[in-house]
């Protein structure tokens, strides 16, 4: 386990190193000049020189390559080119929300998914397991800026339940959480569903059934906590559908986390915010991959660690 | 016999026996209708169309200068700009196919390409190539695909090879992984140890049992194909007006969804309906074809 778990953390960081190279190859080829930006139209040729000097934009790739992750690793992720403000204070800022709208996320699509797959694997092949399938397909056939415009008419225009948008809240956080946990929710039910389907199908649940116990007392205290465990190693890997997920959904919510503050730098090309953003997403998204690669041999000890 | 003992490599009628057992699938058969329906209207759209879908007219407006609600000479309303909303959507489903089509087959060509070169060959060549996949995967999708199509000024097929790019990794995962475990199984090993030329194992041997793969997961992949356009076009950086595209009619009206919540509505459902047919035919055709591909897709 422990050679499993280094040899996962080296990759890990190698694969972090290769974002941060890939990532300023990709802005390097902006055709937009951010010299231009912050001097602004009306500026000299002179001006605009003078800032790129600067701004080190004159130097070869792998200089300036080589000098940003130089102040990387001290924590300097490099300033805004039009925010007065250094960005990881601004991430900083921005991460809490986010961070809040993703648990919520996360509980919303379990709560949802779970119940839904529950319900489904106890009616299988009936009306009601049909009718919660074909929702399931649905929630994953659908965009999120769809499902958040739709929900902010019906509950916020139309029923006036919730706020139209914004932060601040615990109505604030309804709508958004739904919008970015329905995707989520439509893949847990399916698993749920079969997962629920292959524990039912095995001997410790006839056995459980021949000693009498009640069927709630077998859904609940045998059947649910198998069917569960596997479903568990998948939140991980949900964070990185999240990053996507949240450029999206807060830009249609006005939700102030950092896929808004991603989406805002890229309409301006402000490159070391979306440098910052894009580190911080593949961040999270590595992590979560590892922490579901670490748990899933926890949960389930017949997964073996090569 | 069941139909997945039917579809054997080779296997003469098995496109009919699949497309049969497909068609007695409720949820498949609705799939193929709606993907069925949108390609008549992709492809005679010119003729389908109630009127000229770029045209702005003052009588597409109100007295106020707003849009017309579904009814009357506009079946679905009109636009921001008094444009036929109905005629927009109908040429919008061109748009998508064509996305759909371009960007999905090249990111399936792509994913299978890297997927049977890793798997095949292994050494350095699968630890580059795989190392290069878990980069791919471990960036943010939208990100990137945002990022790239500000690099290159977005275009119809540009935007096909944006979201190609970022989509192929899935599908070369899978087929990296069937192709090796293929690689290793006796008649491949034979057809080595004879001295027959890596492409003609790799045409004659493992392609044919790929196939079912590549089409389960090049199915699904249309769907999300499509979501992505729609995501990106949504955002700005996708298919630019006024060329109409599903995901672009919402951008460019969104802010009117409170009073003309139509022109949200109609080409959402479309995106909805789209993405909805490719992955009830994906599923079921991963049933048919091979019961034991099972699995999250991404």
């Amino acid at each position: 386990m422990s050679g499993y778990l280094v040899r996962r953390l080296v990759e890990s960081a190698l694969i972090l190193l290769g974002i941060t190279f890939v990532t300023f190859v990709l802005l390097y080829l902006l055709p937009a000049d951010p010299a231009r930006q912050i001097a602004g139209r009306s500026a000299t040729a002179e001006t605009v020189a003078s800032i790129r000097d600067q701004l080190g934009l004159n130097d070869p790739l792998l200089l300036q390559y080589v000098r940003y992750l130089g102040n990387l690793l001290q924590g300097d992720m490099g300033r805004s080119y039009l925010q007065r403000a250094e960005v990881a204070d601004l991430i900083a800022s921005r991460l809490p929300a986010s961070l809040l709208l993703m648990v919520s996320a996360i509980v919303t699509e379990l709560i949802l998914g779970l119940t839904i797959g529950v319900i489904a694997a106890l009616r299988r092949n009936r009306p009601a397991d049909h009718g919660l399938m074909i929702f399931s397909f649905v929630s994953i056939s659908a965009p999120q800026f769809v499902i958040g415009i739709l929900l902010l008419y019906v509950f916020a225009v139309q029923l006036g339940w919730f706020p139209i948008g914004g932060y601040g809240t615990f109505a604030h956080l309804v709508l958004p959480s739904i919008t970015l946990g329905f995707l989520g929710a439509g893949w847990y039910s399916r698993m749920m569903r079969s997962s629920m389907i292959d524990v039912l199908g095995q001997d410790f649940v006839r056995t459980a059934r021949a000693k009498g116990l009640s069927k709630l007392r077998i859904i609940t205290r045998h059947v649910m906590p198998n069917a569960i465990l596997p479903i568990i190693a998948m939140i991980g890997i949900d964070i990185g559908l999240f990053m996507s997920g949240i450029v999206v959904v807060e830009s249609v919510f006005g939700w102030p986390g950092i896929g808004q503050l991603a989406w805002q730098a890229i309409q301006r090309v402000d490159i070391p915010v979306i440098m910052g953003v894009t580190l911080v997403s593949a961040t999270a998204i590595v992590l979560g991959n590892l922490i579901a690669d670490l748990v899933a041999p926890l949960i389930d000890p017949r997964i073996k660690t090569k | 016999m069941s139909v997945a003992e039917a579809f054997r490599p080779r296997q003469r009628g098995r496109v009919r026996a699949v497309l049969l057992e497909l068609l007695r699938r409720p949820r498949a058969a609705f799939g193929l209708a709606v993907i069925a329906l949108m390609v008549v209207c992709a492809v005679f759209a010119p003729w389908i169309m109630p009127h000229d879908p770029f045209a702005q007219s003052f009588d597409g407006l109100d007295l106020m200068g707003g849009p017309l609600p579904p009814g009357g000479a506009y079946p679905l309303g009109t636009d921001l700009l008094g444009r036929d909303l109905a005629s927009r959507l109908i040429l919008g489903t061109r748009t998508s196919l064509i996305i759909g089509v371009v960007a999905n087959g090249t990111a399936v060509i792509l994913g299978a390409g890297v997927g049977i070169a890793a798997g095949y060959f292994g050494g350095w060549t699968a630890a580059i190539l795989m190392r290069f996949t878990d980069l791919m995967m471990a960036f943010p999708a939208l990100l990137l695909a945002i990022v790239l199509a500000a690099i290159f000024q977005p275009s119809l097929m540009i935007v096909a090879l944006v979201i190609a790019m970022v989509n192929w990794v899935q599908m070369s995962r899978v087929i990296y992984t069937e192709t090796r475990s293929l690689a290793e199984r006796e008649f491949i090993q034979v057809q080595r140890a004879i001295g027959s030329s890596p492409l003609r194992i790799l045409g004659k041997h493992i392609l044919p049992h790929l196939l079912s793969s590549i089409i389960v997961f090049g199915t699904l992949g249309i769907s999300t194909t499509v979501l992505l356009e729609a995501t990106l076009s949504f955002l700005g950086v996708g298919v630019q007006p006024p060329m109409p595209s599903w995901g672009n009619i919402i951008f460019e009206n969104q802010t009117y969804f409170s009073t003309a919540p139509w022109l949200v509505f109609f080409p959402g459902l479309l995106i909805v309906l789209l993405a909805l047919a490719f992955n009830l035919v994906g599923d079921a055709l991963r049933d048919v074809l091979d019961p034991t591909l099972k699995g999250r897709h991404g």
